[in-house]
């Protein structure tokens, strides 16, 4: 009967799939004594996994890490994860503050408050404020989320100007410049010698929009800023066309390398790095990456160039990464453990030593690399839309960037940027309004 | 079933019983991997959600605003630039390619290996490494972009460009691209349609005293039409649904010139958080891919007739 | 001009396109391995198209900081259990469509085409969802089973259109000789449906082999993963380290291109044998 051996092939490929994934549902067993934790760092994952084995060895807790990458992948999982109840012990949500806000809203983080200020408060003293803040709902925050510290973090980051040492000196230039007037005479001085101005990664938007927003803040202050997010005031303010017109000025003075809206931040590190272009928008992490790609590199952070002298320039930083702990998980009190062992300074020192990132535990500064200390010296000017009392409407957002990416390639004007975005606020907002 | 005779009405639907059997692995998967979660965006297309939390039903109203959404249709519109440079650029370059090697030429074998290589790269690689030849900076007055330096080197350096940052040719390098990463899949197919075609039929059109222009209308290109179809279906799915190759070419794009389909359903689902529009789109998209694989269908149909 | 000149002329010109076609498909090829060769510095500054210090260490390196043995071997496990997969199952079904009779069969037929033309964002959600209720998230069989399932429709489309252009007669011998369906099926349609198998084959191990979103949302264990998403790591640990991406992603493309010349020869081997028949 060879006719029931074909049907047997297909039957048994079908039932044997269904056994093994049967034996697989046995098999994982939760462990009491074995924390979770999921992380979206390719580059941290080597310090981390060797961290766990530490950790597991001083205190008999297993640390099991799993990485999931890139970072839209990772965020995927989380929600997939929150859907299916299946969230790790520890894990990080990359999302905007808003969706941070619903995690905690059904359920799903546990509030580290207490934890924080346990022994007169030892934890939270021994962190960066500004790295804590990100994790913190302030009283009376606009998602309604009781007040308090809801994630640890582990490292903090800010995005500055940095400059090429060599490059500005071929251009005869002596000194970083500090206003943008001079900034635009070291692009000219640049041009004379054929160096590119300024490099960034653009094609990744939100570098674009942190560029926008450094001179917003400078131009018009936080409150005109948080008035606009509200919907007090117009994009067509002549401040907000003013700060379009930032763009427009750098284009046409021929400050931005080519290329610079469609480019990846990789490809940018690479030219900085080359010495293609004399200027770079990153962050602090990228003091690794120019380190691994040119270790000769001589080059100092800045501040971006004011406009307005009135007022200092804010530049976006505070926590790199952070991570929550599972409010429902059974082993809460370990994971919460670890964390603080995560963030306690020794630890603390060994990741910054090993990744060249800026430690979120003030006390463990010292072990720093020197270019990092300048980034470090800046902390106090950062912002970050995550301690924000408003927030933009995405869309809006959208389309502000997109506004600027057409204004860099000449497409459109600073004005007609404005009202393009105001005219999608105002839709934007009626629709929300509809909503509720 | 080819047999001609009828046989008894029992042993019909025992025999009837038994061949639902062939189909019933594939629907069983397809049911559970495909049907549900195709069921849960086509509910979730008239809700509202952000990932998290409640989900609010909304009627047709995502679907109402997705009407109005200028963006949505340009990436409709810039999916299908790209699809009309496949179906004709692409295409055209495989079928050539296939008519050459179904020939007796040396090194058939190492072109048939050579032109399947740029589908087997990753689309992350083949981003990569055009970006590096349509690379547009310059350093010390040369350009480093090897096709600028090529064009500089041949003294056409005025026709050096910033090729993925200007609209005028940013989409173009964009399909330009899909096409080359994607002429080895027509190429191979259109070939082993070639190799079916019974040689003698050939030689009896010779023995007529056909032209070989002819020979190509009248022998080739008929036999091929079933073939044909199936390339030309792949090309447009392919082409209409690409969007790594975007991502890794022009990032998170260029203003709106260079949104796909896919790009936007990602960006509501990632960086917005609107799933529930998301899907609307989906759906909306699969409608608009549907509409348009029928139309060929239908035209193919015809073509087979005349 | 007599006519041997003319024909030698349209050769070369014949040659001349084939080969510029062919350079650019091998320049990428050629450009990851010359970079695979290079160290870091010179891979950056190094001008010349052959470089001047040939390095093969960076292959050795790649294999072992990238952990790329359990990743390989899990690459190889799924794309040959899910391609045997594809090949049965869809064969199965294109058989059925194409040659038997019974009732809802152009219904069923048409839900696979018209499947394979819907995209399914956002179906992370409900698949991941499912996937857990069943017991099958984290298991290499639940990976399978959804691979499988990726390449269904577009495999018994291809099967189905090879089965309906293919000649009956040895179909009917067969069936006068008194083999069954699944016999018929076995023994005579599926050997000579090998031209569009083996696209099928090349089509989906392409495919698997290249995927690393959905395992890396179906999978967790890191000993499960496949080799992309061990290059996807690799990156990241090594983004700055070029010449040694360069070498993990050559090691990533070989199999493949070895794949496809062994496949290439079942390809004109079916295609023969199916001429010798019509």
């Amino acid at each position: 009967m060879k006719k029931f051996s074909f049907v047997a092939v297909v039957l048994v490929l079908i039932c044997s799939g269904v056994i093994v994934a049967c034996t697989g549902c046995g098999g994982s067993k939760e462990d009491p004594n074995q924390v979770t934790m999921w992380h979206w760092m390719t580059d941290r994952d080597a310090v981390l996994q060797q961290l766990a084995q530490q950790y597991e060895q001083e205190t008999g807790v297993k640390i099991k890490i799993e990485l999931f990458a890139p970072s839209d992948s990772y965020s995927q999982r989380i929600t997939a994860s929150s859907q299916a109840n299946t969230l790790p012990d520890i894990f990080g949500i990359l999302d905007k503050k808003e969706i941070f806000a619903d995690f905690i809203r059904y359920g799903f983080v546990a509030n580290l408050t207490e934890e924080f200020a346990k022994d007169g408060g030892a934890w939270e003293k021994s962190m960066f404020p500004k790295a804590l803040d990100v994790n913190r709902f302030k009283p009376d925050n606009i998602y309604g989320i009781e007040p308090g510290i809801y994630g640890v973090p582990i490292d903090v980051t800010n995005i500055q100007m940095l400059y090429n040492k060599k490059l500005l000196a071929k251009a005869g230039i002596k000194k970083a410049p500090t206003n943008f007037s001079e900034f635009l005479a070291s692009i000219k001085a640049l041009k004379r010698v054929g160096v590119s101005g300024l490099v960034s990664g653009w094609g990744e938007i939100w570098m674009a929009d942190a560029f926008a927003s450094n001179y917003a803040f400078n131009i018009m202050g936080e409150e005109k800023v948080m008035a606009t997010y509200k919907g007090d005031v117009k994009y067509t303010d002549p401040d907000w066309i003013k700060v379009l017109n930032v763009f427009k000025t750098l284009s046409e003075a021929g400050a931005f390398m080519e290329g610079i809206v469609t480019k990846p931040n990789k490809e940018a590190e690479q030219d900085f790095a080359l010495e293609r272009a004399a200027f770079a928008y990153n962050g602090s992490w990228c003091v690794n990456v120019y380190h691994d790609m040119n270790p000769s590199l001589e080059y100092s952070a800045m501040l971006p160039p004011t406009i307005n002298p009135k007022r200092p320039m804010k530049i976006w930083g505070g926590a790199g990464s952070s991570f929550v702990v599972k409010e429902t998980s059974t082993r809460k009190d370990k994971a919460i453990a670890f964390l603080k062992w995560l963030s306690a300074e020794k630890q603390q020192a060994l990741l910054a030593k090993e990744t060249r990132n800026l430690p979120a535990n003030r006390k463990a500064l010292e072990s720093i690399p020197e270019v990092l200390a300048d980034f470090a010296s800046v902390m106090d000017n950062t912002t970050h839309p995550t301690i924000w009392k408003y927030n933009e409407l995405p869309a809006v957002t959208e389309a502000f960037d997109k506004g600027i990416q057409s204004i860099i390639i000449g497409e459109k004007t600073p004005k007609q940027v404005a009202s393009e975005v105001q005219a999608v606020k105002e839709r934007e907002t009626e629709k929300a309004k509809r909503r509720q | 079933m080819t047999t001609a005779t009828t046989p008894k009405p029992k042993k019909d639907m025992k025999s009837m019983a038994e061949n639902y059997l062939f189909i019933i692995p594939a629907v069983v998967i397809f049911s559970i991997f495909y049907i549900y979660p195709f069921y849960d965006i086509l509910n979730l297309s008239l809700h509202e959600w952000k990932g998290i939390g409640p989900k609010i039903f909304v009627g047709f109203r995502n679907f109402q605003e997705l009407m109005v959404d200028k963006i949505w249709w340009k990436s409709i519109w810039n999916a299908t630039y790209i699809t009309l440079w496949a179906l004709t650029f692409q295409n055209v370059l495989a079928f050539m390619l296939a008519l050459a090697c179904d020939r007796e030429i040396r090194f058939k074998k190492f072109y048939r290996v050579v032109f399947f290589i740029p589908p087997v790269l990753s689309q992350v690689v083949v981003g990569l490494i055009w970006r590096w030849i349509l690379y547009a900076g310059q350093q010390d007055g040369q350009h480093i972009g090897l096709l600028n330096h090529f064009l500089s080197q041949i003294g056409l350096s005025h026709l050096a460009n910033n090729w993925l940052s200007d609209p005028k040719t940013a989409l173009t390098m964009i399909a330009i691209v899909h096409c080359w990463q994607g002429f080895g899949w027509g190429f191979i197919m259109l070939l082993a349609g070639l190799q079916t075609i019974d040689k003698q039929l050939y030689e009896a059109a010779k023995v007529d005293g056909a032209s070989s222009w002819s020979q190509f209308w009248n022998v080739t290109m008929p036999m091929m039409v079933p073939v044909m179809l199936v390339v030309v279906i792949l090309t447009v799915l392919g082409a209409m649904q690409a969007f790594i190759l975007v991502l890794s070419m022009v990032g998170q794009g260029l203003v709106f010139h260079t949104e796909v389909p896919v790009t936007r359903i990602l960006a509501a689902m990632q960086g917005t958080k609107q799933f529930g529009y998301a899907c609307a789109m989906g759906v909306n998209f699969a409608i608009i891919l549907i509409a348009v694989s029928t139309i060929m269908k239908l035209f193919s149909n015809k073509m087979k007739q005349a | 001009m007599n006519e041997p000149t003319k024909r030698n002329l349209k050769y070369l010109g014949l040659h001349a396109f084939l080969l510029s076609v062919a350079l650019t498909c091998l320049f990428p090829l050629f450009w990851m391995f010359r970079c695979s060769l290079m160290d870091n510095q010179t891979v950056f500054t190094d001008k010349g198209l052959i470089p001047s210090v040939i390095n093969f260490g960076n292959y050795a390196d790649a294999w072992t900081k990238g952990g790329f043995g359990v990743y390989f071997f899990n690459s190889i496990l799924y794309t040959v259990s899910v391609v045997v997969g594809i090949v049965l199952v869809s064969s199965l079904a294109a058989f059925a469509f194409s040659r038997l009779k019974f009732w809802g069969r152009d219904a069923f037929y048409y839900m696979f085409v018209i499947a394979m033309m819907i995209p399914l964002p956002g179906s992370f959600v409900p698949l991941f969802v499912l996937m857990n209720k069943l017991g099958m998230a984290n298991t290499r069989i639940g990976y399978i089973l959804c691979m499988i399932n990726v390449g269904l429709s577009l495999s018994i489309i291809l099967l189905k259109t090879f089965f309906d252009k293919m000649p009956s007669d040895l179909e009917d011998a067969a069936r006068i000789d008194g083999c069954s369906k699944w016999q018929i099926w076995w023994n005579v349609a599926l050997p000579l449906a090998r031209p569009a198998v083996a696209v099928i084959v090349i089509f989906n191990s392409l495919n698997v082999w290249n995927e690393y979103i959905l395992a890396q949302l179906l999978l967790s264990d890191d000993k499960l993963m496949p080799l992309q998403r061990g290059l996807m790591a690799f990156a990241g640990k090594h983004s700055v380290d070029y010449s040694l991406l360069m070498a993990a992603l050559t090691i990533s493309a070989v199999p493949i291109i070895l794949l496809y010349l062994a496949m290439q020869k079942h390809i004109i081997k079916g295609l023969s044998s199916g001429a010798v028949v019509g």
